[in-house]
């Protein structure tokens, strides 16, 4: 017997022990998917065949019911492909198969939360909607809700881009000449500090409309920390980077451009993520007080009619649209950052 | 090696490859702590067209500054320095520094950071072609769309080479270039840049603490004192190359450079 074959031997063990292993955790993802879907369905029977603790209070108890049965029936359907061992299937069984131990959680905290509202009535009752109550709202007020996402983001949008290009371009701009950083670095730190809302009566007083003082809020509060990091980030630029460029004949356009701020990016987008956040917080602030659209407003609206389910229905789109915006905003920076390593996963 | 051909052939000037640099009465001062620290003290230096000069000192004398003097980096506080007769304004492409660190840019890739002369001077388009012939020069084809963090020391001080001997320099500034390498890379890098020398015809400037680095490779040793440096030896190597690291004469000139660093009870 040759090394070769020897070595190919020790390949086909490993190959196998490897398989047998595969499909021992096989069978406990199997295993954790049934359990899930089980739990699913569990949700599903409480929600339908308990009645509820007052039967005229919340029409889409069946709906809400049905919409359990399907996301039981989905990882019913899933548990074949997870052990079809396919690869086209893999990653996304794989993280299914990772999720499990949410889904397991999800399920039961559904559960729970639907005893104590609908089903036994546990918690005051206005304040604590049951989950058929959000689902009520998705589907029967969604035109409003939709419209008032869609002017929240037009107005996020228009902000965050004023804020940000501007922010982009005074940070360099001070990191860049003494002169500006002269006039704009005391300005800064006597205003930067200050949060954004803090403007909100003067702003709303010296801008034709509550619009346009909502994006100049919102541009301030990305603004500030876009331009402190660029600053800061063109300030650390090693000098060396300079120096070589400098010595192969680049021009002062080219230091700033091709030098100065892709090695001040990394910071860039630190001052573009906290931006982000500050944003959020003014755009709900703002439409709260001054700007009669949008989900901010959504939300006041709800309170003041005391329709707090519309207000959680709200509050759960809010959280996934801010958490889908801040992971937009990760993958442009893995894109742009891709030469930096260990990169914060998020 | 036949991109270095390549290289040769196309001279930037009709000027001979190499450059005369011209240091007449050159002083430097820096400030430190608001005291002025004199750095450079009346150095002399007259480099011929296509001269190899190694500058040996102790550390912290100047030899640094004396360098970006020269790369027009900085102005000296007192005297003059000439390149091809004419005063040094600022920096030039033509005189080409290496530093120590190999300073590549992060977020571009090996390829693009070897380009970047060119595209600073915009003549990428009309002599990108010389940036695979660098990279081939230094053997890094295969790492052109590696990052500089993908890098060992050695690649990394390649690739600064490269993006620097892409330009078509007259004066290459050497600042300790190899001297944060592990010694085997080292000599093979020091043969190297001495064929490439040879071939290439610029004159050449090496800072170096290694007198054996200096001997193997320069035409010339300058050595400077304590700082404020001043040139206290000028020594002519006149030997052919290829050098021999074990070559007797060489030994006696190591002898009597570390005599002149006050050394020589260490030998
Ligand atoms: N930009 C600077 N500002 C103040 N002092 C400096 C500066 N650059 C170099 N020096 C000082 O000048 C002296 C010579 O430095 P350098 O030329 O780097 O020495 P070396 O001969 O080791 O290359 C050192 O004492 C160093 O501290
Ligand atoms: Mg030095």
């Amino acid at each position: 017997m040759s090394v070769n074959d020897t070595a190919a031997g020790l390949m086909a063990e490993d190959g196998g022990a490897e398989g047998e292993a595969l499909s021992a955790s096989g069978i406990r993802a199997r295993f954790g998917l049934a359990a899930a879907a089980g739990l699913w369905f569990a949700a599903a029977a409480v929600t339908a065949l308990w009645p509820d603790s007052d039967p005229d209070a919340w029409p889409r108890t069946g709906e809400f019911a049905s919409l359990l049965v399907v996301a039981g029936g989905a990882l019913v359907l899933a548990l074949p492909f997870s052990l079809s061992g396919v690869a086209r299937w893999k990653p996304v069984t794989d993280r299914l198969v990772a999720a499990v131990p949410w889904l397991v959680v999800l399920a039961l905290g559904l559960i729970g939360w639907e005893i104590l509202t609908a089903k036994l009535n546990l918690l005051p009752r206005p304040f604590f909607a049951p989950p058929q109550a959000l689902l009520e709202v998705y589907l029967d007020d969604w035109p409003r809700l939709l419209d008032c996402f869609a002017a929240s983001l037009k107005l996020l949008f228009t902000g965050y881009a004023i804020g940000a290009a501007l922010g982009i371009v005074t940070g360099v701009a001070i990191g860049w000449s003494r002169a500006v950083g002269y006039w704009v670095h005391p300005v800064l730190r006597l205003i930067g500090p200050l949060p954004a809302t803090a403007w909100l009566p003067i702003a709303f007083f010296a801008f034709p409309s509550s619009w346009s003082a909502s994006v100049f809020l919102i541009a301030l509060a990305t603004g500030v920390p876009v331009t402190i990091l660029t600053w800061s980030g063109v300030a650390g630029v090693n000098s060396a980077y300079y120096d070589i460029a400098r010595t192969l004949g680049a021009s002062q356009r080219f230091l700033v451009l091709r030098v100065a701020v892709p090695a001040a990016m990394p910071h860039v987008f630190v001052g573009l993520f906290m931006g982000l956040g500050a944003s959020f917080a003014v755009l709900v602030v703002a439409e709260m007080l001054g700007v009669k659209s949008g989900i901010g407003w959504y939300l006041q609206w709800a309170q003041g009619w005391a329709a707090y389910a519309n207000m959680y229905a709200a509050l759960l789109v809010m959280a996934l649209v801010c958490s889908g915006l801040v992971t937009l905003l990760f993958r442009v920076r893995d894109r742009l950052l891709a030469w930096q390593k260990g990169m914060l996963k998020w | 090696m036949v991109a270095l051909q390549q290289i040769a052939e196309h001279p930037a000037s009709v000027d001979p490859a190499g450059m005369t640099i011209d240091a007449r009465g050159v002083s430097h001062r820096f400030e430190l702590h608001g005291a002025p620290l004199p750095v450079l003290d009346g150095v002399d230096l007259r480099v011929e067209p296509g001269e190899f000069v190694a500058l040996l000192g102790p550390s912290g004398c100047g030899k640094s500054t004396l360098l970006r003097l020269i790369a027009g980096l900085e102005p000296p506080s007192r005297g003059r320095i000439l390149a091809d007769s004419r005063p040094i304004q600022g920096p030039d492409p033509s005189r080409v520094v290496v530093f120590q660190d190999p300073t590549l840019y992060p977020w571009r890739t090996v390829r693009d950071n070897v380009a970047l002369g060119l595209e600073a001077r915009g003549l990428l388009r009309s002599q990108g072609h010389r940036i695979d012939e660098a990279l081939a020069l230094v053997g890094l084809t295969g790492f052109a769309k590696a990052y500089p963090h993908q890098l060992s020391g050695g690649m990394a001080q390649r690739a600064a080479l490269a993006r620097a001997l892409v330009n078509d320099p007259r004066l290459l500034i050497l600042d300790e270039p190899l001297g944060k390498l592990d010694s085997l890379t080292r000599l093979t890098m020091q043969s190297e840049l001495v064929d490439l020398w040879r071939r290439a015809g610029f004159t050449a400037l090496l800072v170096t603490h290694d007198i054996e680095e200096a001997l193997f490779m320069a035409t010339r040793v300058i050595v400077f004192s304590e700082r404020p440096a001043k040139v206290t030896a000028d020594l002519r190597i006149d030997r052919d190359y290829p050098r021999h690291r074990g070559d007797p004469v060489l030994t006696e000139l190591r002898h009597a450079i570390l005599e002149l660093l006050g050394l020589a009870g260490t030998w």
